[in-house]
C-alpha cells in the first residue's frame, strides 16, 4: 500500500496536503507567534491580528471559542496550534482534555491509566 | 577512518525542557526519567566521542510548511536555539562539524539521496532537550553537533524503510571520512503519542517496547510498517520513529543493547531511552 495513502483512524485528522492547503494562512500566523513581540500583538487585538494574517472566518470563530478540534479541521497543524500556548495558558494536558471532552485532572489520569515504569509519582 | 562508537534514542518532550529549566528533576513525577540518563552520561564520558550526528524533527523554529524539507541536514559551524513559543528557555549555540557535514551531503548525493543542505538553521527543542540531558550544564558545548532533520509533520513524510536506508548511508558517510574522530550517533523524539485530534492522549507501552526490541535485533521487521500502521498503533507522533529508525541504520553488524529504559507518561508521551553498541 502506498504509504501516502493515508487510512482514516478515528478520532485523527492527518495533516496532510490538502489540510496544509486550507490551513496555510492559520498556521502561518500560528507560526509567527515565535515572537514574543507578535504574542504580545495578538493579546492586543487578536481581530486585528488575524485580520492582517487573513485567515478565514471559520477560522476565526475557531480561535474565538478556543475550538481545537475545529481548528484540526480547518487545517491546523498541532505543531503551530500549541503556540497559543503561552498566550492562552494551555499546556499539552489542558489541550488534551479540551480535545476530549475532559477535565485537565481527567485527561492527565487518562494518561496515567496507560503508563508504566513510573515509581514515585 | 572515523568510528561510530554507538547510538543512543531519547524522547525530546519540551516538558523535559521546561523541568531542566525549572529545576524539577527531583520532584515525584520526573524522578524515574531524570534517573534514566546518569548511566548514559558515564557511558559518553568514557567513550568521549568528539561529534554527535543528532536525527530530530522541527516543530515549526525553523522549517514552516512554506518550505519544509523531508530529508535536511546541517552544515553550518554553529546553531542557534531560539523562542519557538513553548515555553522552553533558549540553550546557548551548539558547535557544528562542517567538514563531516559536507562530507554526508556528499556521499548522500552520490548514493541516490538528496537532502536539503542547510548552512544556517536554528534547532529547536528537537535537538536541544537531547543535548540537555545527554550532557547537562552546557557541556554539549564541548562536542560537536550535525543536526539532521526528517519532515515528521506533514504527510507525506518518509515511510519508515527509507529513513532506516537514510541512515544506512549516514552511517557508510561516517565510517569512511579520513579522520579519527569518535562519533555517537542520536536518534531522538517518540515513542507513542498523539496530541492532536479526539484520540489525543493514546500510549501504548506494549508496542512501544515491541519497538525497541526490534530496534536491536530486527530493524527490517520495523520497515515493513507504513506511517499509517504507526499512527494506529502508537498516536499520530508516533512517526518519530523515523529518526529512531536512521539512527539504527547507522549500525552495522551485530548491535548490543547496553540500557533501556522506558519510563510513561511523561507528559503525553512515552519516553523510551536505548544505548545501542556494535558488540
Amino acid at each position: 500500500m502506498s504509504d501516502n495513502q493515508l487510512r482514516a483512524v478515528e478520532g485523527t485528522i492527518h495533516f496532510d496536503g490538502p489540510m496544509a492547503t486550507k490551513g496555510f494562512r492559520f498556521n502561518k500566523m500560528c507560526y509567527s507567534f515565535n515572537s514574543e513581540d507578535n504574542r504580545q500583538a495578538f493579546r492586543d487585538d487578536p481581530e486585528a491580528y488575524m485580520e492582517r494574517f487573513g485567515i478565514s472566518d471559520e477560522q476565526r470563530q475557531a480561535v474565538r471559542d478556543q475550538d481545537i478540534i475545529r481548528m484540526l479541521e480547518l487545517g491546523g497543524s498541532i505543531y503551530y496550534m500549541a503556540k497559543f500556548a503561552i498566550i492562552f495558558g494551555w499546556n499539552m494536558q489542558i489541550i488534551g482534555g479540551m480535545q476530549t471532552g475532559r477535565t485537565t485532572e481527567e485527561f492527565k489520569a487518562y494518561l496515567e491509566s496507560q503508563g508504566r515504569g513510573k515509581h514515585h509519582g | 577512518m572515523a568510528k561510530l562508537i554507538g547510538g543512543i534514542t531519547t524522547s525530546h518532550i519540551p516538558a523535559i525542557g521546561v523541568a531542566m529549566d525549572k529545576h524539577l528533576e527531583d520532584t515525584p513525577y520526573y524522578r524515574d526519567l531524570f534517573a534514566i540518563y546518569p548511566p548514559i552520561r558515564e557511558w559518553l564520558q568514557q567513550e568521549k566521542p568528539d561529534i554527535a550526528v543528532l536525527f530530530y524533527n522541527d516543530h515549526g523554529l525553523e522549517m514552516f510548511l512554506d518550505k519544509k524539507p523531508t530529508f535536511a541536514i546541517g552544515c553550518a559551524p554553529e546553531y542557534h536555539n531560539a523562542d519557538e513559543g513553548w515555553g522552553i528557555n533558549p540553550i546557548p549555540p551548539v558547535t557544528g562539524e562542517t567538514e563531516l557535514s559536507w562530507h554526508i551531503v556528499n556521499h548522500l548525493i552520490d548514493n541516490d539521496f538528496d537532502p536539503t543542505v542547510c548552512q544556517d538553521i536554528k534547532v529547536d527543542h528537537g535537538a536541544t532537550v537531547p543535548l540537555t540531558l545527554l550532557w547537562p550544564n552546557f557541556t554539549y558545548q564541548g562536542i560537536k553537533v550535525i543536526p539532521v532533520s526528517i519532515n515528521c509533520e506533514r504527510h507525506p513524510m518518509p515511510k519508515p524503510s527509507r529513513s532506516y536506508a537514510f541512515g544506512q548511508a549516514i552511517g557508510d558517510a561516517i565510517r569512511s571520512w579520513d579522520s579519527d574522530q569518535k562519533v555517537v550517533v542520536l536518534g531522538t523524539g517518540g515513542l507513542s503519542h498523539q496530541l492532536d485530534g479526539q484520540r489525543a492522549g493514546i500510549l501504548n507501552g506494549d508496542f512501544d517496547n515491541d519497538c525497541m526490541d526490534k530496534l536491536v535485533n530486527d530493524p527490517e521487521a520495523l520497515c515493513q510498517y507504513s506511517n499509517a500502521d504507526l499512527i494506529e498503533k502508537g498516536g499520530a507522533q508516533m512517526v518519530e520513529l523515523a529518526m529512531w529508525m536512521a539512527m539504527r541504520g547507522t549500525m552495522t553488524g551485530e548491535v548490543k543493547e547496553v540500557l533501556r529504559s522506558y519510563v510513561s507518561p511523561i507528559s503525553n508521551t512515552g519516553v523510551g531511552v536505548q544505548l545501542l553498541v556494535n558488540t
